[in-house]
């Protein structure tokens, strides 16, 4: 156990190294540097200026120089300046990010519940004309992309139906007090949570089919069918449980996906998140802002995944602990 | 090059052999009703992009009619656009793009996935050690995300948008590879190959990669959708190349012009579903071929 989580926390640390050598890379490969920029706000910088604020910055030294200094930088916090917000990039970020998480965590219970429990159902009327109606449903769902899904929705709800708001997360002078906040921001985020999970339910609802499918024909759902089990025990307290670990495999795969991934839903529903503000940070071609959001999604995919591992072992004791 | 008759032939192939096995296979694939439909719908979408030139030979620029003419009210059958440019060209010219972007890319990020992953997996140690780590690396960074950064800093054209999408999709390739290469490099064929003196080269090129293709062959169907989604992504955000006229152009074109207009956005919306519907069909039929004992799951 103890050698295994080694390993596992040695990789996490190289891929880290590894990312934020790429991200190096692609900041080096960005035409122009800092003080391009600086020139270009002050519109009168002579060559000579230039060329010693390069070096004051540490612009002009060798590449492996910079390298070093990058990582020690990304290491300790320092993902450089924003100037459009004149904040350092982590601020910027991690002001974005509660509205991210958010939207993740409503998204992930959401659709692992429907998604686990359409599939169950699918199960119990396997090959029946429910199942078969069930199937194409959840095909149409996976083949359609999120942003369609979102635009649709938005097109249904918000312009045609008047139901949900057009865009944002809260209503601008609308009542103080934490309920009737909390009220406006679920108003807010219905249709951008649902956006994001009817692709995962359908994802959630063929895992869980075909992996309860496998789970009722195994010894001990027959032993406890034999031993007068009720169907709804036999299928809530021996099979689920079993049944359930590919989902959470995924459920894992879904929270890395989602952060960073919802660029587009963010962005059309005008979501104060991360994924709008990479949008924002493109089309102002703010390249330090853009790499920090790559960053810092990439630090906590690293550690969602650790996590997932370690539940994962918590909950299936025959997974292989020292690979 | 006899991936599939080192495996014990089939009941159904000794009945009648006169079936080749790699014919059966084919006919297994497509004969089911997934299949099928996925044939015939992906039918549609290859049929458009052949007939692209042919119908609308002034291609999907050119300007027919008055702007936000509906479907069904003038000569254009599924309207204009915002400028006025005919919808039905460009849902034709678009399939030529989606198809090329999805081929392309999915061909890409298979060599690239290919070739590291039969790497890790036949060397093994430390080239392993340090490809996988790589690999774990690109998988890690948020694959949107860093298509995104690559197509902005490279600037949108066709072949960036499609440079992007293979350098974020081959890794799970590459892990599909090592796994099964893993396994055939313990088989005796491959042994007796390293006792006659081939080298490494001939021996992954001629005998591993052949003999672990199957498991890749079956993804391939999902790399394609994946690319032609991220493609139309990318347009929808207006990282689209400016002078290809796909069908994620079209969406982001009909964006500001959803309240009243819905019909521009939501039409090439229906395409590209159509064709990732019939590429996700194709690649169920063809796991359920490779797979059959999950077949009735």
């Amino acid at each position: 156990m103890g050698h295994y989580l080694r390993n596992r926390l040695l990789q996490a640390v190289v891929v880290i190294l590894i990312i934020i050598v790429g991200n190096f890379i692609l900041l080096n490969a960005v035409p122009g540097d800092l003080v391009d920029v600086l020139a270009g706000r002050g519109g009168d910088m002579d060559a000579d200026l230039m060329a010693s604020l390069r070096a004051r910055f540490g612009l002009d030294d060798p590449l492996p120089i910079r390298l070093l200094d990058y990582i020690r930088n990304v290491l300790t916090g320092n993902l450089g300046y924003s100037w459009p917000h004149s904040q350092p990039v982590l601020d910027v970020v991690l002001q974005r990010l509660p509205a991210t998480t958010l939207l993740v965590i409503l998204s992930v219970i959401t659709s692992v519940f429907i998604g686990t429990l359409t599939g169950v159902f699918a199960a119990r009327k396997a090959h029946k004309l429910t199942d078969v109606i069930l199937s194409m449903v959840v095909l149409v769902c996976y083949a359609t992309p999120i942003f369609l899904t979102a635009l649709a929705l938005m097109l249904i709800f918000s312009v045609q139906l008047g139901w949900f708001p057009l865009s944002g997360l809260t209503t601008a002078g609308a009542e103080e007090g934490i309920l009737a906040t909390a009220a406006d921001m679920g108003r807010h985020l219905v249709l951008p949570v649902v956006s994001l999970s009817l692709f995962y339910v359908a994802i959630y609802a063929r895992l869980s089919r075909a992996s309860m499918l496998q789970v009722l024909t195994q010894d001990y759902v027959r032993t406890a069918r034999a031993k007068g089990v009720s169907e709804r025990g036999v299928i809530l307290g021996h099979a689920l449980r079993n049944a359930l670990l590919p989902v959470i495999t995924m459920a894992g795969l879904q929270i890395t996906e989602l952060f960073g991934g919802a660029v587009l839903t963010e962005t059309i529903f005008g979501l104060p998140g991360v994924g709008r503000l990479a949008y924002d940070a493109v089309f102002a071609r703010n390249f330090p802002l853009l790499l920090g959001i790559l960053i810092v999604c990439s630090f906590i995919i690293v550690i969602v995944n650790l996590l997932v591992d370690l539940l994962y072992m918590k909950l299936d004791p025959r997974v292989e602990l020292t690979k | 090059m006899t991936a599939m008759d080192t495996t014990p032939d089939t009941t159904a192939a000794k009945a009648r052999p006169a079936r080749p096995p790699r014919f059966q296979m084919l006919r297994r694939t497509l004969g089911t009703p997934k299949g099928i439909a996925g044939l015939a719908l992906l039918g549609i979408v290859v049929a458009m992009a052949a007939l692209a030139p042919i119908l609308f030979p002034m291609g999907p620029w050119a300007m027919v009619g008055r702007p936000y003419t509906w479907p069904g009210d003038g000569p254009a059958l599924l309207g204009t656009d915002v400028l006025g440019r005919d919808m039905t060209a460009a849902m034709f010219w678009g399939a030529q793009i989606s198809l090329l972007v999805g081929l392309v890319s999915a061909s890409v990020s298979l060599v690239i996935g290919i070739a590291v992953g039969a790497c890790a997996g036949y060397f093994g140690g430390r080239t392993d050690a340090v490809l996988m780590r790589f690999t774990d690396a690109v998988q890690t960074v948020p694959s949107f995300l860093f298509t995104i950064v690559i197509v902005a800093v490279a600037s949108p054209t066709i072949h960036s948008i499609v440079l992007a999408i293979s350098l974020v999709s081959w890794p799970a390739v590459a892990r599909l590879m090592r796994a099964e290469v893993l396994s055939v490099k313990k088989r005796e064929f491959v042994q007796s190959c390293r006792i006659i003196g081939m080298t490494d080269l001939r021996i992954i090129t001629t005998q591993v990669i052949p003999n672990a293709l199957s498991p890749v062959i079956v993804i391939a169907s999902v790399l394609v959708a994946t690319a032609i989604i991220t493609e139309a992504g990318l347009a929808f955000l207006g990282l689209g190349d400016p002078n290809v006229m796909s069908w994620g152009t079209m969406i982001n074109l009909g964006r500001p012009a959803i309240r009243t207009a819905w019909y521009i956005a939501l039409i090439p919306g229906g395409f590209v579903i159509l064709t990732v519907l019939a590429l996700n069909l194709l690649g169920d039929a063809i796991n359920d071929a490779f797979n059959p004992h999950l077949r009735k799951r």
